[in-house]
């Protein structure tokens, strides 16, 4: 990395393998900075017949040759199992300067995380290894309800890539950690890759207690001890952990995986777990523009969610959560038996009979890539997003929590007093910016349907920014921030967040009457719109248009976001869809005929 | 140029197979390279350790882990009955004793030195492998796997719960658009796999349960049914570990459509043959699908029969194709063009598409997406 002058770079592809598709997009620094050029994709191989990543992602990347023109591929280093591009050539139409890659492929990376008291150790250990970029099998901890025999049966049945090990602060009590590394050798998974493996394990637990657990796990682990990630009650440190977890991916999971040796070998940086690098781009973004973000990425299979709110102290803290059996094709029937059929129906502007609507969605997950080819069929899967938006973001505020007493001394009894004291980071009314990424948000094919989607999925309050990740570059732009940051922030502002507006919903006491005005939107100083409790409607601008509004609450008790009763002012880049009103309380109220209200609001904001 | 490949599930009258057959603990393989054997016999077995159980002796007994561990009686390795004396400790001045006893059988693991635990592992159970094909062993690795290599006929279902079984195929007494009633059930159907019908009721899955099928195979089935059956909803199309007695097979989906003709052809035309199923399904990464075989006896032809993987999924002018989303959701047609560039369909995406002519002489337009070739 350090004999990479970002400076000097002009032409960077990076790929994205993940688990069906591999996304091959090309940087390139033009005139007027850097810009995403172009965009091949292919199908992932890691499984057999093919059994080798590079093979897709070569596809993938004859793809942008094909269509940008540019010549990248030198098939004779590609034969003779060298780095297979061509240097960027003196004109600059050929060639490259760097190589970067994500990787999801084959699972993504697998982890258990251990602790001993679940709303600590366990889960600094879980929210480790989520902002690492895994997948969380299982959180054991010594008080999670199951016995012991459960515990190791479990523990026995997972195959994960690596186990996280925590437990106990340091200078504290080292028996119980002691006793789960016990537990740990009792039941001794086998790792997913590699029979021959040892089972790779990162103990990050009280630092007194390291040489007893090595001790105890020598035999059946190769371990690697960083530092507590829970070195007093107070503080988190998450940061050592992470990257040991980062070096075992490469290290013993990557290099286990069929391909990726190869593909190790041409790039200069690690190849990131994809969430890592979407997690990493998400949270430079927020904390350089100092904006309080949640962002999405709702795939067929699971739906993570990163966010950047600031904790009680001021300072920005990341989260990331994986709902792993909430999307848009794979798990789609989970969203189905998760959130119930009427749950799903009540976003629908037309009515499906509850037989037909249980068999439209378990036929897409037994024909996962079959796209909507009638209105109906989109509007089914949209109230489905809705609902696995609305159940990740529900999972994600359990884990996005502060620690609490962070500016004051702890005694014992604020040990138990933890679950009453911890608070949720995730304040709807403070977000600036939601982000939503995923085919069926960034691909829908009215931009208005998304911001809907996101709208009423995430239950937004007050005045927020919606944005789409066009075409799924957080990934790619997140790896390429590691090295060049500037011309990642750069990409991601110009070609990757598409601005479709805002969303701006009064909240309010319960009582008011349907139909009562909540707040008015003045234009340049004129009165324009009146927000009434439970309509929708939208306000329409030129594409990007920049406008200067003043928004003023009617009620004392009603807030828009600057407290309640209070006015504000904001000049505004309206995007592509404008401002959505919503005058409906949060959660939503559904009474009555959901059908005839839901087709109001498409009919009002031009979706009919 | 590259080609516009489609899935399609397979059905194939006379194919050669190679199933892996493996251990999950290592264990003993039971017949060598080059052996025939039948579906139905045991070709490996291994012994999968009992449950572990950690007993927490310090804290049952009010002691410290150092007085625990002057007080075991038993060492690494001891093998002890339910009763058995683990610990023994005298208190004050010898008068109060304090013993602990093994609380179900088992083998003495370990005994932490750290914290006064014991490890106590519950005898082993005995795991067997079938040997699923009626075929040859061409592989042997020792101690983990085999594979057997088989000609059949191959039917592979687009859903299905419950793992491997076997059973005489039976065709049921039912139109094909019909949908299966109990009374379409024969009255013993001990060691049969039953076959027929658009979907079955969630009484006839019941009725043929309870006369002892071990396989239904159908063109679909309602979801609330299959629920019914299962006593639970599923979530994730990642099946075949189902605590069930008969394993449900679906060719087309889930609603009421009636078995492909192609496979209702195959089947009927093994009708009263020894045959193997398994509902195993996994949608997503190495898409696992459900099948059924109907093994031929093996012969010098064998190596002649085309591999299971020969079959290219190309999808022409004139191909035959079922599509697989509403609004034509079930209904098979043949492809008249397939235009090169995008074009828009009705929810306004872009899409590629394939014109194609209905069984009822329409003409439509359909995502390329959204279509199986039969």
């Amino acid at each position: 990395m350090s004999s990479i002058d970002p400076q000097k770079l002009q032409v960077v592809l990076v790929t994205d393998c993940g688990s069906t598709t591999t996304k091959a997009l090309l940087f390139e620094r033009m005139a007027d900075g850097w810009h995403q050029t172009c965009r091949g994709e292919a199908p992932t191989t890691v499984e057999e017949p093919v059994a080798d990543v590079t093979v897709g992602a070569l596809n993938a990347v004859t793809e942008i040759e094909e269509l940008s023109g540019r010549r990248i591929l030198d098939p004779t280093a590609l034969v003779q199992g060298l780095v297979p591009f061509l240097p960027r050539s003196a004109d600059g139409r050929n060639g490259l300067d760097l190589y970067l890659s994500t990787s999801s492929a084959g699972g993504g990376l697998q982890m258990l995380v251990m602790g001993v008291v679940r709303q600590m150790t366990t889960e600094s250990a879980e929210r480790a290894a989520l902002g690492a970029g895994a997948i969380v099998l299982d959180a054991i901890s010594a008080d999670d309800g199951r016995e012991d025999h459960e515990r190791v049966e479990r523990i026995r049945h997972l195959r994960p890539d690596i186990v996280l090990l925590c437990g106990g602060i340091d200078s504290g009590s080292r028996s119980h950690v002691i006793e789960m590394a016990e537990m740990l050798l009792a039941a001794s998974p086998r790792p997913r890759f590699g029979d021959t493996l040892r089972l790779p394990v990162i103990y990050a637990g009280n630092s007194e207690a390291a040489a007893e657990v090595q001790e105890i796990l020598g035999g059946m682990a190769q371990i690697s001890v960083v530092e507590n990630v829970r070195p007093v009650l107070e503080r988190e440190n998450l940061g050592p952990a992470r990257e040991a977890i980062h070096e075992f991916f490469l290290k013993h999971v990557m290099s286990h995986s069929p391909g990726y040796s190869r593909l190790l070998s041409w790039t200069p940086l690690p190849v990131m777990p994809t969430p890592a690098a979407v997690g990493d781009m998400v949270r430079t973004y927020a904390i350089s523009q100092n904006l309080q973000v949640l962002c999405v990425d709702i795939g067929g299979a699971t739906s993570d969610v990163f966010s950047v709110f600031r904790n009680q102290a001021g300072e920005p803290v990341f989260n990331r959560t994986v709902s792993a059996n909430l999307g848009m094709s794979y798990s789609i029937a989970n969203v189905l038996v998760e959130a119930g059929v009427d749950a799903i129906a009540r976003w629908l502007p037309c009515r499906i009979e509850t037989t037909d609507l249980r068999d439209r969605l378990r036929n897409k997950m037994i024909r996962p890539t079959s796209i909507p080819q009638s209105m109906e069929d989109l509007w089914l899967e949209q109230a489905v997003c809705r609902e696995a938006l609305r159940l990740s973001l529900q999972h994600h505020r359990s884990l996005a929590v502060g620690l609490s007493g962070v500016q004051r001394q702890r005694g014992i009894a604020d040990i138990f007093a933890q679950g009453k004291s911890r608070y949720e980071l995730v304040d709807m009314m403070k977000l600036d910016v939601v982000i939503g990424s995923g085919g069926v948000l960034s691909h829908a094919p009215e931009r208005i349907q998304a911001m809907l989607m996101m709208l009423e999925g995430f239950g937004l309050c007050g005045l927020t920014q919606i944005t789409v990740d066009s075409i799924f570059m957080l990934p790619h732009l997140g790896v390429f921030s590691a090295l060049h940051p500037a011309a990642a922030a750069e990409i991601f502002g110009r070609d990757c967040l598409i601005n479709l507006g805002w969303s701006l919903v009064p909240v309010f006491p319960a009582g008011i009457p349907a139909g009562t005005p909540l707040a008015e939107v003045l234009i340049d100083d004129r009165p324009k719109f009146t927000i009434k409790k439970g309509e929708v409607s939208r306000a329409e601008f030129e594409p990007d248009q920049k406008v200067k509004l003043k928004l003023v609450p009617l009620h004392k008790a009603v807030d828009l976001g600057a407290g309640a009763g209070e006015a504000s002012e904001r000049t505004l880049d309206m995007g592509q869809c404008g401002l959505l009103m919503d005058g409906r309380n949060r959660p939503i109220e559904f009474a009555g005929d959901s059908v005839s209200a839901q087709k109001q609001i498409y009919q009002r904001i031009g979706l009919i | 140029m590259k080609r516009a490949l489609t899935p399609g599930l397979q059905k194939r009258e006379d194919v050669l197979l190679r199933r892996h057959r493996a251990l999950p603990v290592k264990g003993e393989i039971l017949v060598e390279a080059g052996a025939e054997v039948s579906a139905r016999d045991i070709v490996a077995r291994a012994e999968l350790p009992g449950d572990l159980s950690i007993l927490r002796l310090p804290e049952k007994m009010g002691l410290d882990a150092d007085e625990v561990l002057q007080g075991i009686k038993v060492k690494v390795g001891d093998r002890l009955l339910p009763g058995d004396l683990i610990c023994e400790r005298s208190g004050l001045f010898g008068l109060m004793k304090s013993r602990f006893l093994a609380p179900h059988a088992g083998e003495v693991e370990f005994i932490s030195a750290k914290t006064g635990h014991l490890g106590l592992r519950a005898a082993s159970r005995k795991v067997e492998v079938l040997a699923y094909l009626s075929g040859r062993v061409v592989e042997v690795e020792a101690g983990k796997s085999l594979v057997i290599e088989a000609r059949a006929a191959l039917v592979q279902g687009i859903f299905g719960v419950g793992g491997e079984r076997s059973g005489t195929l039976k065709r049921l007494a039912v139109a094909a658009d019909e949908i299966v009633q109990p009374q379409h059930i024969p009255t013993d159907a001990q060691g049969l796999v039953l076959f027929g019908g658009a979907s079955p009721s969630l009484d006839a899955l019941r009725q043929a349960a309870a006369a002892g099928a071990a396989g239904f195979i159908c063109g679909s089935i309602d979801d609330r049914a299959l629920s019914g059956f299962l006593g639970y909803d599923i979530g994730i199309a990642m099946t075949g570990d189902e605590d069930i007695s008969m394993s449900i097979i679906l060719t087309e989906g889930f609603g009421s459509m009636p078995m492909s003709e192609r496979a209702l052809e195959l089947l009927a035309a093994s009708e009263g043959k020894l045959t193997v199923i398994n509902g195993a399904t996994q949608v997503r990464a190495g898409a696992v699908r459900p099948e059924i075989i109907i093994c031929k006896p093996l012969s010098a032809a064998a190596s002649s029969s085309p591999s299971e993987t020969d079959e290219a999924g190309v999808l022409t002018k004139g191909a035959r194709v079922r599509i697989i989303r509403h609004p034509y959701f079930g209904m098979e047609a043949e492809v008249l063009d397939l235009p090169q560039e995008p074009e828009r369909i009705e929810t306004g995406a872009y899409t590629r598409i394939l014109r194609a002519k209905l069984g009822d002489g329409r003409t439509v337009s359909v995502p390329r997406a959204n279509v199986e070739l039969v």
